[in-house]
């Protein structure tokens, strides 16, 4: 066959861009999924951490000893020595290992660990106060164009203040793992990862950092995670806890694992920054943006993280001004959250343009069309605008803010994002077998996003063979290396690197099996399990006879992304648009989703289900964030209060209304791949902010809209 | 930092009496302190109980039919026992306090979550994990066939308690209403947003509703 990477025209494919099921869906319906939490090595112990009760304070003293007293410990290793200042709520201190799970958690609690209490900060919301503290630090500055003149051109001028909470990950797999250390120094690590080709380097790296473990290489360690429960951006490293499990293995000649407790993984495992701030928009009375201006605040742990991308998506309003500062919380550190910063900079944009839409007495899918200019896609933009608008009703159920009757108002809002999405460096090998048998291998992971069941599709079109039967191991180190899923990084990059990989082995087979039909290698395709020749189809082989020519010999080739004049396969940059309705109740303050429905573009979809389902699941994550989900500290003690799943509060069935996910399929599709984890989690929060400002008239500033903070709106907004 | 230091020492752990409110709260987090009471049905009939603990106590379990010696102390959870003495790892721990129904079993027909009932409440019942509801891949429950047909899964750690919560929906309310299957499952919290297929699942299940998508 002559070698041709493109994508196939899904008006011709059998499987990409179609529905099929997910191949690991019934491991996790019948419980046979391994999880790093399940596994149960012989003779394995169990560890637990000992964490900082104080938001901060210093380590003075650290008692072991009564802990060496109860029945089953074995080892203790210590994270952080005396003398350490720590920073945040259940911090690390030390892991301790013992015989039984009761067991260490009797010698986690026999540990004496004496701390110097410093003063900590853990309020964000209250920027000057933080201020008079000492916790407030300019993080970056933008002008562009001329602000004061932009607001002088302005007819119309809104103001307002925009805000959402600091939230966390909550992962239900916890963070953690199982370290096996053999006796011939193999370090077999079963982690919950994202990471599964950085794990070897990580640990590595961190272990030689103890003189007791210097000679330590990479090469000695194997990351094993075929499936893990959960990461959305928190679980990329190895982690302290990671490194004293191992260490613990090692001490004890046993295998050891070590999962964070429920309230460990919501203090310390990573958190979404929050974002507040005062922002000002100016536009002509025909809705013509004509200055945007901004002050936000925010805090994603002692250090502080980046400014949100303001104005988002209206990148373009011809004058600029924003000013972002960051607050220093005794509060765990922010990791990566799906799409991060983009959630808050719409939750500050949109909403603000829905206000002054409201001013203008205009409908705000009128404002946004009119200054789609001021955005890098207009056109994909407003094609999806008027999609969803269909979907949804848009024009029929729209109506002037807090215009409706009775007690329970509705109300509708929409939002508009964007992500990258470009690959990441994948490398994968697909082999052939004589008796026909296809496996494609490649160290990914698959966070439950469908990964290894979009491999499988683009693997089984590729070679024309039905879904079922061909084979993907991933989830092992020892595969050939591809990179951590994070930033919707992964679709583009092992889908590029399995097509290349498989395009490679076909053409090794095509080379066998040409002369056999009587045709040039070039010649050669394949389809429907039958290798032919592409000029004479009456001259072909079924996939299993034409195999049978390997004799003895299996083909195994790579393909790779980044790969130069191999087609083009993925590229970067979506649109995505989305619309929520929502019922509130002025009486009790509670907000109910009606109704979402989300236009996504992701260039060539790969496997449509999948797809599908990772947008529904931003949408009900969306749904969590806007309305229930905040992480509560108190500043008198430093305590986290809901470090729990009883009152850090996710979405229920219940809470989640009518749900409508459109793919865009066709337009784009000659674009390639492009990632999608990201780009769906963005708008949510923005959409049904939106939405209960048009049900109220008055703007719930700040968000999870919780019952307490919907009534003090309608108070201060004079509405009852 | 501006603010003045405040030196203050404090144990994490016990405090000088022996007592305290961690200890404590981890007690009755796990369902109990050190000491238990075993109760079989018949016991409990006659008031007749027996204390035992703290060491580990032998039970006999009646999990997916089959009766299964364990040796664990009074203070372990059902979802302990299964998962760390009998290597039945389909039910998750999640939560550990009965709030996100990731542990679900079935005992006595009855949905449960296994991280709040202690092994030895358990003894005498009829229990009933998620890896008793199937016996291969192509041999699925209606209700687990039906979730992968309507992709209700993604990472799948609140799957198997989701599809344990749905199976003893189905086998009280053959054929619930949409509002049915929400009530039911209600008590059951999925992170990555898998409700739209579990919704439809459940209801396909109960042949009341086509796949997802369709």
């Amino acid at each position: 066959m002559a070698i041709n990477y493109d994508w196939p025209s899904q008006s011709e494919t059998k499987i990409l861009g179609k529905r099929f099921n997910r191949l690991d869906g019934p491991w996790k319906v019948r419980g046979t999924a391994e999880y790093a939490y399940d596994r149960n090595l012989d003779g394995m112990l169990v560890a637990r951490l000992v964490t900082c009760p104080h938001a901060h304070a210093k380590i003075t003293a650290i008692d072991i000893e009564p802990a060496k007293r109860v029945k089953g410990f074995r080892a203790a290793e210590i994270i952080n020595p005396v003398g350490t200042e720590l920073q945040w709520t259940h911090q690390e201190v030390l892991a301790i290992a013992a015989d039984t799970e009761e067991a260490a958690r009797d010698c986690a609690n026999a540990v004496r660990v004496s701390y110097e209490v410093l003063p900590h900060w853990m309020g964000d919301e209250d920027v000057k106060k933080a201020g008079e503290h000492n916790r407030v630090q300019p993080a970056e500055d933008k002008e562009d164009g001329d602000v004061v003149k932009g607001f002088e051109e302005a007819e119309v001028t809104h103001e307002g203040y925009y805000g959402l909470a600091m939230i966390t990950h909550c992962c239900l797999e916890p963070h953690g793992q199982v370290v096996d250390w053999k006796d011939n120094g193999e370090i077999w690590v079963y982690a919950s990862t994202q990471a599964v080709s950085r794990i070897s380097a990580d640990l590595a790296k961190s272990l030689t950092e103890d003189d007791r473990f210097k000679d330590v290489k990479a090469n000695q360690i194997r990351c094993i995670t075929p499936v893990m429960g959960g990461g959305f951006g928190s679980k990329f490293n190895i982690d302290t806890w990671g490194v004293a499990c191992a260490k613990l293995s090692k001490v004890t000649g046993k295998p050891v694992k070590l999962m964070l407790d429920r309230r460990e993984e919501l203090a310390v495992a990573g958190s979404r920054p929050s974002d507040f701030g005062h922002i000002k928009v100016g536009a002509k009375k025909d809705g013509t943006l004509t200055a945007f201006e901004a002050e936000t605040w925010s805090t994603g742990g002692v250090a502080g993280r980046g400014a949100p991308p303001l104005p988002y998506i209206f990148q373009d309003i011809p004058n600029r001004k924003t000013r972002h500062l960051n607050v220093s919380t005794n509060t765990g550190p922010a990791r990566a959250w799906r799409a991060p910063n983009h959630p808050q900079a719409a939750a500050l944009t949109m909403t603000a343009l829905t206000d002054l839409a409201a001013k203008l007495d205009m409908d705000p899918f009128d404002l946004f069309k009119k200054n789609l200019g001021f955005t890098p896609r207009a056109e994909v933009y407003s094609a999806e605008m008027d999609k969803a608008a269909e979907l949804f009703g848009w024009k029929q159920k729209f109506h002037k803010p807090g215009d409706g009757k009775g007690h329970i108002k509705r109300g509708v809002g929409m939002s508009i994002h964007t992500w990258a999405g470009r690959p990441h460096d994948s490398t994968c090998r697909v082999s052939i077998e004589p008796d026909g048998s296809v496996t494609a291998a490649l160290a990914s992971q698959d966070l439950g996003v469908g990964c290894r069941t979009a491999i499988a599709a683009v693997l089984a079109e590729t070679v024309g063979l039905p879904l079922d039967v061909v084979k993907v191991e991933i989830g092992d180190s020892v595969l050939p290396p591809s990179s951590a899923s994070g930033g919707s990084t992964t679709i583009g990059g092992v889908s590029a690197s399995t097509r290349r990989a498989a395009t490679h082995a076909l053409r090794k087979l095509a080379e066998v099996v040409a002369p056999d039909l009587g045709v040039a290698a070039d010649d050669i395709a394949v389809g429907d399990g039958k290798v032919f020749a592409a000029s004479d189809p009456s001259k072909s082989l079924s996939w299993k006879d034409a195999c049978r020519k390997l004799g003895t010999k299996t083909i195994a080739e790579m393909g790779a992304q980044p790969a130069r004049d191999q087609g083009k396969l993925n590229d970067s940059g979506v649109g995505g648009v989305q619309m929520a309705e929502v019922s509130v109740d002025t009486e009790t303050g509670i907000v109910k989703v009606e109704k979402m429905v989300a236009v996504q573009d992701v260039g060539y979809v790969v496997a449509l289900e999948q797809a599908e389902s990772q947008v529904y699941g931003a949408l009900i994550q969306g749904i969590a964030w806007a309305l229930f989900e905040e992480r509560v500290y108190d500043q008198m003690t430093g305590a986290y209060l809901n470090a729990d799943m009883e009152f850090y509060k996710l979405s229920g069935i219940g809470d989640i209304g009518e749900l409508v996910v459109h793919m865009v399929q066709g337009p784009y599709d000659d674009r390639g791949v492009i990632g999608l984890g990201e780009p769906p989690a963005i708008s949510p929060g923005a959409a049904l902010s939106n939405a209960v400002q048009n049900a109220l008239g008055v703007r719930v500033p700040t968000m999870p809209m919780t019952a307490d903070r919907v009534l003090a709106a309608i108070e201060k907004g004079g509405l009852s | 930092m501006s603010l003045k230091k405040t030196p203050q020492d404090q144990d994490t752990a016990a405090s000088k009496s022996g007592f305290s409110r961690r200890l404590f709260m981890q007690g009755v987090g796990a369902g109990a302190g050190a000491a238990g009471v075993l109760t079989s049905t018949a016991e409990a009939a006659t008031g007749d109980t027996q204390p035992v603990g703290p060491d580990p106590v032998k039970i006999s379990l009646r999990i997916n039919g089959q009766a299964k010696q364990v040796e664990v102390e009074p203070r372990v959870t059902l979802l302990d026992a299964c998962r760390n003495s009998l290597n039945l790892t389909g039910a998750k721990k999640v939560c550990d306090r009965g709030t996100c129904g990731a542990c679900t079993m079935i005992v006595d027909g009855e949905p449960v979550y296994s991280c709040s009932m202690l092994a030895i409440e358990a003894e005498g019942r009829d229990i009933q994990t998620v890896e008793g509801i199937s016996s291969s891949d192509e041999k699925m429950h209606a209700v687990q066939h039906a979730f992968v047909n309507n992709d209700a899964q993604q990472c799948g750690f609140c799957t198997p308690g989701l599809v344990m919560a749905a199976k003893a929906l189905l086998d009280h309310n053959p054929r619930p209403t949409r509002a049915e299957v929400e009530k039911g499952l209600s008590g059951n919290i999925c992170r990555c947003g898998t409700y739209v297929g579990v919704r439809q699942a459940v209801l396909d299940a109960a042949s009341r509703g086509g796949r997802r998508g369709d």
